[in-house]
């Protein structure tokens, strides 16, 4: 397992957001976490690169470890741990900077490179995210500039652009119109090739289309997880099933 | 609309009405007053014959002067007394504790802070009545308006900034130094300017610490003595052994303060006007 | 799957030291800097206190105002100015510093230390400031924040800003050249510079303080209110001066409370334009001399060390105690009055 969560449990001061969850993240597949809003499912996958940790007030308990080492042992350093695990968020958020200042941010931090070395990760990276043609002629206009579907790729090159292991998606196409949002979930399955993906969503079709497996979340608690084709169509749990075909949620 | 709203509403647009009358009836004497003395040489040259005649320079350059040492004294502390509160504290006595310091500060009367600058940096720190024991004086008065500008402008700026930095492997200061306070900077700029305006402005923490009523040459080094517009003003409306004949110097002088902290405070206004626009393009 | 699983090395996660160090150190120092401001306000508290206590108790006992008269008549005049000079040789200073109004700190013959003629000076000038800034003040905030229409308050505001940006020694000036040959007219005196004098100004320096932030208070009263007291049948005038002022009654008073505490510490203002008499005040017409103003014409003619300087910082103290419980009352009014965030 590249992920795994052994009775992970969450707080938030005293409310516990997350209660045991338990589950496994294969190697290089899109693992879809599904369920209705305030269900947890966010919040566990900001344990995963100890996002979290930015909150005033949380705590865990339980186990989660990348590549069987502990992600929350004390002599962890968050910051490299977040170079193992890039993070795409739900609203595409370029900085204030140019299309290469972007990408570049993350290269840039604690190491010097070669202009030339820079340039080419930058490139790699925007052609891996499907961008480059698009931006290859303006690399040093504003970020800002760019559409929301070219924004939430930008923000996928700028993860991609220190070579993590792992990519985290928090709802990445919910504030894209309907192209942008298939153009990103096309570039998702040519990502897998290269990273282990973990995507949060609200779109059940789309956690049907991309996913290899899918775990369902209710009320802080992993109700089902199973290979995508299974839960969505012979669900074992009667809440999944009631999830999944509408009644709630 | 009943008669007893539109005598209430009526009186109230007419106290509104009144006082932005009174601000610019206010502003136009004193311009008008000064407006027949003003002239590039009031400003280039020194004053001669007691004052009675010549310009200002002097108590230009010294406020200008003083202003910089003012900046270098509050806006480096100010700034990161404000990264720190609004980045890394946590809720606890501490920061409860600066927070009550800030909010107090900044009702301290001024001329409180010219005791504390005579006390501190004049006698006890030996700085004697200079520029350095003024500007430093001056700075602590401005700290609080700079920790509190420089706090609204960092709140001001989005949460992912910080989390999408935090999220690519930045250590909590890379993030604040590549994406927050850049986006923060020209709101901070805004308030540093704001405070400096004031702090230009001011006559009581000066008057014991390093002022003069007038001197024969300019200041060239930190423990010089200076002439400063406000006090200048002071001198030649109330100390001045020939009061009416310098009276239009004075209005000259008070024109000249008010220009200089009206364009500082069109600066800041301008500049917080343009970051707005540029942060909701 | 399982082969992929053994083919990635598990890269570390631990160690960083030096760039965590360096964290550690970027963060101590910006506490520092914030913890600055309170070393500031103990340390202004301290200069104050320290200086200002060494201006109680007695001297070394020898002291003019407590020589009989034949004591005094068998000194020459030479040894009776030599006395005077020293001010270790004044009366002690006791109580009488905050009850005595009194105040001759250099009168070889009759020194007297009372600040109490400036408190009521400072006090009398403040109230009638603050009388005259309040009403107009908070009838302003009030046209502002629930009348005025937003293109309207967008142009005002800036302009009454403008009157917080004008330096202190500018009003006192326009109190010498304006306000108070005007007063003086208006009532038949001979000199304007008096205590109403320094109350117009105060109140003119005092509005934009008082305005903004009633204006705060009065546009954080929920729309609730007003809509309820309308569909009472309530009149648009009767729901503001019923409903939404006393709604927002904390925030006003702590803005009033806060001009105050500015009015209470302006030196500049009071000092071109009231006069300056020391003594007690009779009325609004008489000259009058602040604590404020003490402090900004003495200090400058003491020498360092002297019992008068150390007086001046004890007037300072006063200030600062005066001030300082006015801040921290509006505050705690402002605080508890604030409607808590859902």
């Amino acid at each position: 397992m590249k992920i795994e969560s052994r009775g992970l449990d969450f707080f938030y001061g005293t409310a516990q957001a997350l209660h045991g969850v338990t589950l496994g993240v294969k190697t290089r597949e899109i693992f879809a976490l599904i369920g209705p809003s305030g269900c947890g499912k966010s919040t566990f996958l900001r344990c995963i690169n100890r996002m979290n940790d930015t909150l005033d007030g949380t705590s865990v308990r339980g186990m989660l470890t990348l590549d069987d080492a502990d992600i929350y042992a004390p002599n962890v350093d968050v910051v490299k741990l977040r170079r193992r695990v890039g993070m795409v968020f739900q609203k595409p958020n370029p900085f204030p900077k140019s299309i290469f200042d972007n990408v570049a941010y993350g290269l840039r931090l604690g190491m010097k490179l070669p202009r030339t070395e820079l340039e080419g990760r930058v490139e790699r990276a925007l052609r891996g995210a499907a961008l480059w043609d698009e931006a290859k002629d303006r690399l040093s206009a504003s970020a800002m500039m760019l559409s929301g579907g070219q924004q939430q790729r930008l923000c996928i090159a700028r993860a991609i652009a220190v070579e993590p292991e792992v990519l985290l998606m928090d709802e990445p196409t919910s504030a894209l119109d309907p192209i942008a949002t298939a153009r990103l979930e096309e570039l998702m399955q040519s990502l897998r090739a290269a990273y282990t993906i973990v995507i949060v969503t609200h779109n059940l079709q789309q956690a049907a289309r991309v996913s290899d497996t899918t775990a369902f979340f209710l009320h802080g608690r992993v109700v089902e997880v199973a290979p995508t084709d299974t839960l969505f169509t012979r669900p074992r749990v009667k809440e999944t099933e009631e999830y999944i075909t509408g009644r709630f949620g | 609309m009943t008669l007893r709203e539109r005598i209430g509403f009526t009186t109230l647009a007419a106290a509104t009405g009144a006082l932005v009358l009174l601000v610019f009836a206010l502003l136009t004497y004193i311009v008008s007053g000064g407006a027949s003395v003003l002239s590039w040489e009031f400003l280039s040259q020194s004053p001669r014959a007691g004052m009675t005649e010549g310009g200002i320079f002097p108590a230009l350059l010294g406020t200008f002067l003083l202003t910089i040492l003012t900046a270098v004294s509050s806006v480096p502390v100010g700034i990161a007394a404000a990264i720190y509160l609004v980045e890394y504290a946590r809720e606890g006595t501490f920061i409860r504790l600066v927070r009550l310091s800030i909010r107090n500060l900044s009702g301290v009367p001024s001329v409180v802070y010219g005791l504390f600058g005579v006390g501190l940096f004049v006698h006890a720190l030996d700085l004697g009545i200079s520029i350095l024991a003024s500007g430093l004086t001056l700075g602590l008065l401005t700290l609080p308006t700079t920790i509190t500008a420089s706090e609204e402008a960092l709140k001001a700026v989005p949460r992912s900034y910080r989390d999408g930095a935090l999220a690519l492997g930045a250590t909590r200061w890379e993030a604040i130094q590549t994406n927050v306070l850049p986006a923060a900077a020209p709101g901070i700029l805004t308030g540093v300017i704001l405070g400096l305006s004031r702090a230009a402005g001011e006559t009581a923490p000066i008057l014991f610490t390093g002022v003069a009523f007038s001197l024969p040459k300019l200041p060239t080094g930190l423990g010089d003595q200076f002439m400063a517009l406000p006090y200048h003003l002071y001198i030649l409306s109330t100390q001045h052994h020939d009061i009416v004949r310098v009276r239009p110097i004075a209005f000259a002088t008070a024109t000249v303060l008010i220009g200089l902290v009206a364009v500082l405070n069109l600066t800041a206004t301008y500049l917080r006007a343009r970051a707005r626009s540029r942060m909701h393009a | 799957m399982e082969a992929a699983e053994q083919v990635s090395v598990p890269r570390d996660m631990g160690g960083g030291a030096s760039r965590r160090l360096r964290e550690r150190l970027i963060e101590a120092a910006l506490a520092l800097a914030a913890g600055s401001s309170v070393f500031v306000l103990l340390g202004i508290f301290g200069v104050l206190l320290v200086n200002g206590v060494q201006a109680f108790g007695t001297g070394d006992g020898v002291s003019l105002a407590n020589l009989s008269a034949d004591e005094r008549a068998m000194l020459s005049e030479a040894e009776l100015a030599e006395l005077g000079r020293h001010t270790e040789h004044a009366p002690s200073v006791g109580a009488d510093f905050l009850f005595s109004s009194h105040w001759n700190p250099t009168s070889s013959v009759t020194a007297a230390y009372g600040v109490l003629g400036m408190v009521v000076s400072t006090l009398i000038v403040t109230l009638l400031a603050i009388a005259i800034a309040a009403p107009v003040g908070v009838g302003v905030a009030a046209w502002l924040a629930y009348v005025a229409p937003p293109r309207a308050r967008e142009i005002l505001k800036p302009i009454l800003e403008m009157l917080a940006a004008i330096p202190s020694v500018v009003v006192g000036f326009i109190g010498i050249v304006f306000v108070g040959p005007l007063i003086a007219r208006v009532f038949g005196l001979g000199n304007g510079l008096n205590a109403l004098n320094g109350a117009v100004l105060l109140a003119v320096m005092a509005l934009p303080t008082i305005i903004s932030i009633s204006e705060d208070a009065i546009r954080a009263v929920p729309k609730d209110y007003v809509q309820a007291s309308l569909a009472l049948g309530a009149d648009r005038w009767q729901t503001l001066v019923r409903v939404v002022l006393p709604a927002g009654a904390s925030g006003i008073l702590a803005a009033v409370m806060l001009g105050m505490g500015r009015a209470i510490g302006e030196t500049m203002t009071v000092l071109m334009a009231t006069g300056n008499a020391v003594a007690m005040p009779g009325s609004i017409f008489d000259s009058v001399r602040t604590l404020t103003a003490t402090i900004a014409i003495e200090l400058g003619e003491v020498p360092q060390g002297s019992r008068h300087y150390h007086l001046l910082f004890a007037v300072g103290l006063v200030l600062f105690v005066m001030t300082f419980v006015v801040n921290l009352v509006s505050d705690m009014v402002l605080r508890r009055g604030a409607p808590r965030p859902s």
